[in-house]
């Protein structure tokens, strides 16, 4: 690392550690803020002055123990009571696991009507002939729209950490200093690798169709919208690291993040709320089966994986993004 | 079944379709689509409300077209409809209060995903609150948690991330256990909702070979949620977290986020596993322990601490403390004593913070608690809202708070032996020393000093009139307790 990175990330660490001013506050905000009600008297002073001496009376100390290694052998303390705890509760969940019914044997208690329903009527109830599927996507249907909600919580607080602020890197000369610095990703742009660039130019399009074909086929075999949005988010991301950011936004911008997770939801949202609300009311459904074994078939399943899949997609492609670049 | 029960689901959907929509809002629209979600989910939720107390019957609502095994399902009674209706009130009120000066700290492209949050927030703990379905409830476990650490964070300086990244950690570690407690009770019922897994656990023979998971899976859940919400020894993340949080967040997290943990656990308890068998396992023993020691713990760190905002987050774990001691209990009296307490400690515990920072900002942004001196001539009202949150805490008669230590030492009685002399003894030292803290620092506000008078600061007009209506609602429930406590005692008999 050159020393000139080695300052910028010194600076930015001094930043972090700082009692931080409140950001964004208009000018006559910060002179309200600021504002003094009254000068302090003698002996407030003299109390103040008492607690910084205090202060650095700690600090000394502090720096003392680490001089004589009591940093180190506090680490040791801690590795050590790390292991005795975590061996502790390995040792009380072997206990427990040996009181378990075995693994696949039939008296298991969870061969019961419940599994017992999901495989035998599974594919006649929901049209689906991967049975998971048709629990994770018509039994249990409102779980999985809770985890599609996680998937857009998780991106949601991602991008509040982590997304540039073009407004604060104006504020603030030091963040717009990390964007250009050495160590920041920006500086390699844009990227010439040409075996990478080969590869990716091959390999791309196949990882795309795959991952559309185990989206789609979500009802017929293993796969569906989670691992086929996951295996698509893998290809949206190799084609970042091979052509730069720059090239991918030719088509996939924040606003086409926005767009496409909102368009997602919003239809698995809404379709789930016709089905909830005609399962609950015992209203027929219009929604026709299909013939199991068909592609189009088994109902909402099939759009709700497509749904899924978009998510994930966006989802893992924003993360990567972030981490990154913290921008799209 | 009639329209009006179709209005927690409604209330449910609704939250998160809007806020799905204000993901592509900007900052300002996504803060009006907050309050319109608010607004929406209470009036819904007052429906409901309104028509489980006349009926005085609990339903379940199938959330699709399968029946209770197969498919998801929410569970709507007295008790469900009281928590969920509370809670939204405290929440509309936070986000009110907050509204001028809620993003402030947060950069200005961002704003938008802070209100996002707080949906969020809401949307998990009305699921949460009304689940009928033990993997539900893990799902929006996972969505408070993060929304959660989103609100901690989005201050975005150094302690609000290294509080929130230490909030993250042991919340995690928690939502694990709870999905292991989860786990094992799946793999000895082969059920997930909790009428089903109740009734194949009472068929269980417990005296054979599932006693020990049974056990393990119910100390892995009770200790899951109680290191989530902050279960003394486990709320080591809690003083980093609530007080770097913006107000409205810190609100947010004292009063709705930890309390829906709790609220579930009490739920767990009564729905899924039974509460005579739980006595009978002897957990209730360590989270009396656990309560006792929080109480004069959390207390004992408050009135060694300098802000008011610190002082307000470790009285937080004293009042935890106090729910779970009351759960501890083991009797009827003490889960109803633990159930007030949420709701009351939840509505005192928002009405803290807010008028708290308000207090800070009338004081020329300060943090100490020595600078808030003579604070009522400058900022009379939210000088008063403090005065009278921390009165309650300590347990001034008419406020609701004082109904709970009541109904706590009753319960206690009725328990007698060693449970009583600790109960009573932590209680005492306990009130005493909330009683130093909080009427030492309500005190000082009020002695005048010199030129005081002149420097009266005007906040902004939408913080004081959700402040007083906060103010007006923990009064009015102190003096509703009559009423409200014989119904929550029948709903919680209801609740099983």
């Amino acid at each position: 690392m050159s020393d000139d990175s080695r300052s910028v990330l010194k600076q930015l660490l001094d930043r972090l550690t700082q009692e931080p001013l409140d950001r964004h506050m208009s000018e006559q905000e910060t002179a309200e803020a600021g504002q003094d009600f009254y000068t302090y008297n003698a002996e407030e002073q003299r109390r103040y002055e008492a607690e910084h001496s205090e202060e650095q009376r700690v600090e000394g100390l502090l720096r003392r123990w680490n001089r004589s290694g009591g940093e180190k052998q506090a680490r040791g303390l801690y590795k050590l009571l790390c292991t005795l705890i975590m061996l502790v509760f390995l040792a009380v969940m072997l206990y427990t696991v040996s009181f378990l019914p075995g693994f696949g044997s039939a008296e298991h208690p969870i061969n019961n009507d419940v599994s017992r329903r999901y495989i035998e009527q599974g594919l006649q109830e929901t049209g689906a002939v991967n049975i998971v599927t048709g629990m994770i996507l018509d039994y249990r249907a409102f779980d999985t729209l809770g985890e599609s909600t996680v998937l857009f919580t998780a991106a949601i607080v991602v991008l509040l950490l982590l997304r540039r602020d073009e407004e604060s890197e104006k504020w603030s000369p030091l963040a717009a200093e990390a964007v250009r610095a050495p160590h920041s990703d920006n500086f390699y742009e844009p990227q010439h690798d040409s075996i990478l660039q080969g590869s990716a130019r091959i390999l791309v399009p196949v990882i795309l169709l795959f991952g559309v074909y185990i989206v789609l086929n979500g009802h017929l075999s293993p796969g569906g919208g989670f691992s086929g949005g996951a295996i698509m988010g893998a290809g949206l991301t190799l084609w970042a690291i091979a052509f730069g950011f720059d090239d991918i936004r030719r088509f996939f911008t924040y606003k086409t993040y926005q767009r496409v997770v909102l368009l997602s939801l919003l239809t698995y949202a809404l379709s789930k709320c016709y089905s909830f609300y005609t399962g609950a009311n015992h209203i027929e459904s219009i929604i026709p089966l299909g013939t199991p074994g068909a592609i189009l078939s088994s109902g909402l399943i099939l759009v709700l994986n497509i749904c899924v899949g978009f998510i994930v997609t966006c989802t893992m492609y924003c993360f990567y993004a972030m981490f990154r670049k913290g921008e799209l | 079944m009639r329209f009006v029960q179709n209005f927690p689901f409604f209330c449910i959907l609704l939250t998160l379709i809007c806020t799905v929509i204000s993901s592509v809002l900007s900052g300002k629209k996504a803060r009006m689509m907050t309050v319109f979600i608010l607004g929406a989910d209470w009036v819904l939720n007052a429906f409901t409300l309104a028509d489980v107390l006349r009926t005085g019957e609990s339903f379940a609502f199938r959330m699709g077209h399968f029946a209770a095994p197969w498919g998801n399902e929410i569970r709507v009674g007295v008790a469900e409809a009281l928590a969920a209706q509370v809670l939204l009130t405290v929440i509309l009120l936070a986000v009110l209060a907050g509204m001028k000066r809620s993003t402030v700290g947060v950069e200005k492209s961002k704003s938008a995903l802070f209100c996002i949050l707080c949906d969020l927030a809401t949307l998990a703990m009305l699921a949460l609150v009304y689940t009928n379905d033990l993997f539900t409830a893990y799902v929006f476990i996972e969505i408070n948690t993060l929304a959660a650490a989103g609100l901690t964070m989005s201050r975005q300086n150094g302690r609000s991330l290294a509080g929130g990244a230490r909030y993250l950690i042991m919340n995690l570690i928690g939502s694990s256990m709870f999905l292991l407690g989860v786990v094992l009770l799946y793999i000895i019922t082969g059920q997930l909702l909790m009428v089903p897994l109740r009734e194949t656990l009472a068929t269980l023979d417990l005296n054979g070979q599932y006693r020990v998971p049974l056990l393990m899976a119910l100390l892995l859940i009770t200790l899951g949620l109680g290191m989530k919400s902050g279960l003394y020894p486990f709320e080591k993340w809690l003083p980093g977290a609530y007080p770097n949080a913006l107000p409205t967040a810190s609100a947010l997290l004292s009063s709705v986020i930890s309390k829906s943990y709790i609220f579930l656990l009490i739920k767990i308890y009564t729905r899924v596993i039974g509460f005579e068998l739980v006595r009978q396992t002897g957990i209730l023993n360590v989270i009396l322990v656990m309560g006792c020691a929080g109480m004069i713990m959390g207390s004992v760190k408050a009135v060694r601490s300098r802000t008011t905002r610190m002082m307000t987050a470790y009285s937080s774990i004293a009042q935890i403390g106090y729910i779970y001691m009351a759960l501890g209990l083991g009797n009827e009296l003490g889960m109803l004593a633990a159930l007030w307490h949420l709701l009351a400690h939840s509505m005192t515990k928002s009405l803290l913070f807010l008028s708290g920072s308000v207090l800070d900002e009338a004081s020329g942004g300060t943090h100490q608690r020595r600078d808030l001196r003579g604070v009522f001539y400058r900022s009379p009202l939210a000088a008063v809202c403090f005065a009278v949150g921390g009165a309650n805490l300590v347990g001034v008669p008419l406020l609701s708070v004082f109904i709970t230590k009541v109904t706590m030492a009753e319960a206690a009685i009725a328990c007698g032996g060693w449970r009583l002399a600790l109960t009573l003894a932590a209680m005492v030292v306990s009130t005493l020393l909330n009683a130093a803290y909080f009427l030492g620092t309500a005190s000082s506000f009020f002695s005048p000093r010199e030129g005081m008078k002149e420097q009266r600061v005007k906040g902004s007009r939408l913080t004081t009139a959700a402040l007083a209506v906060l103010l007006a609602v923990n009064v009015v429930f102190g003096l509703m307790s009559q009423t409200l406590l014989p119904i929550l005692q029948t709903a919680l008999q209801a609740i099983v």
